[in-house]
């Protein structure tokens, strides 16, 4: 599983990454966390606002931080 | 562009589905101005009708989706309430601008533009600016 946090690098993106961290750790998942900052790339996946979480190419999450555990359910479906 | 949420700003996104008809473009512009003064993002109708997860997703968790239809077959709408989202739905035509019957110009756009402010009102969509104060 990769899960990408897209962000240009605000506190809430630095946040939203430390969550998805904790949460692979608390899973004991082996999945992989990337951070997309550039905007074009970011803009590449069609979300309005920042940050955003893709799991495995599909954006679930735009404009907000999702806490760890939310983020764990994610991970464990 | 896509902007981050440190702001207090709300996340509000215009759809005109400008189609094929004639008085599309006059949507088209009156959608964009209504953008340019900070009601809202315009977003890509396409984006959500082809389901691309980031423009769903941001549908989604959007305060508020306004869209703006040609006329009454609602397509735009539709394409939300297919996703179980309830968009703020206008229409051109239900505005008093006919298919094949209206010239765009400087005149109609302000025409336009002041009722499809005054349907927001009525719709008790404050219809001021959400920039945020501050980005980070």
């Amino acid at each position: 599983m990769i899960i990408k946090v897209l962000g240009t690098g605000c506190p809430k993106c630095i946040q939203q990454e430390r969550a998805v961290v904790k949460a692979i750790e608390k899973t004991g998942s082996d999945a992989t966390v990337k951070k997309v900052t550039e905007i074009n790339d970011i803009m590449n996946y069609g979300v309005m606002m920042t940050p955003a979480l893709v799991i495995d190419e599909k954006v679930v999450t735009v404009g907000k931080v999702l806490s760890a555990e939310k983020i764990a359910e994610m991970i464990n479906k | 562009m896509a902007e981050c949420c440190c702001g207090n700003e709300r996340l509000r996104l215009i759809y005109p589905c400008s189609g094929g008809a004639g008085v599309g473009d006059l949507l088209d512009r009156i959608a964009r101005k209504l953008a340019k003064e900070g009601f809202g993002k315009m977003s890509c109708l396409a984006g959500v009708g082809a389901d691309i997860s980031g423009f769903t997703a941001s549908a989604r968790d959007a305060e508020l989706n306004l869209t703006i239809d040609c006329c009454s077959m609602r397509w735009a709408a539709k394409n939300f309430e297919n996703r179980g989202i309830k968009p703020f739905s206008l229409i051109l035509t239900e505005m008093g601008f006919t298919k094949g019957n209206t010239e765009v110009n400087d005149s109609t756009i302000e025409t336009a533009f002041a009722i499809l402010k005054k349907e927001l009102k009525k719709m008790k969509i404050n219809t001021t600016t959400t920039s945020p104060d501050s980005y980070c």
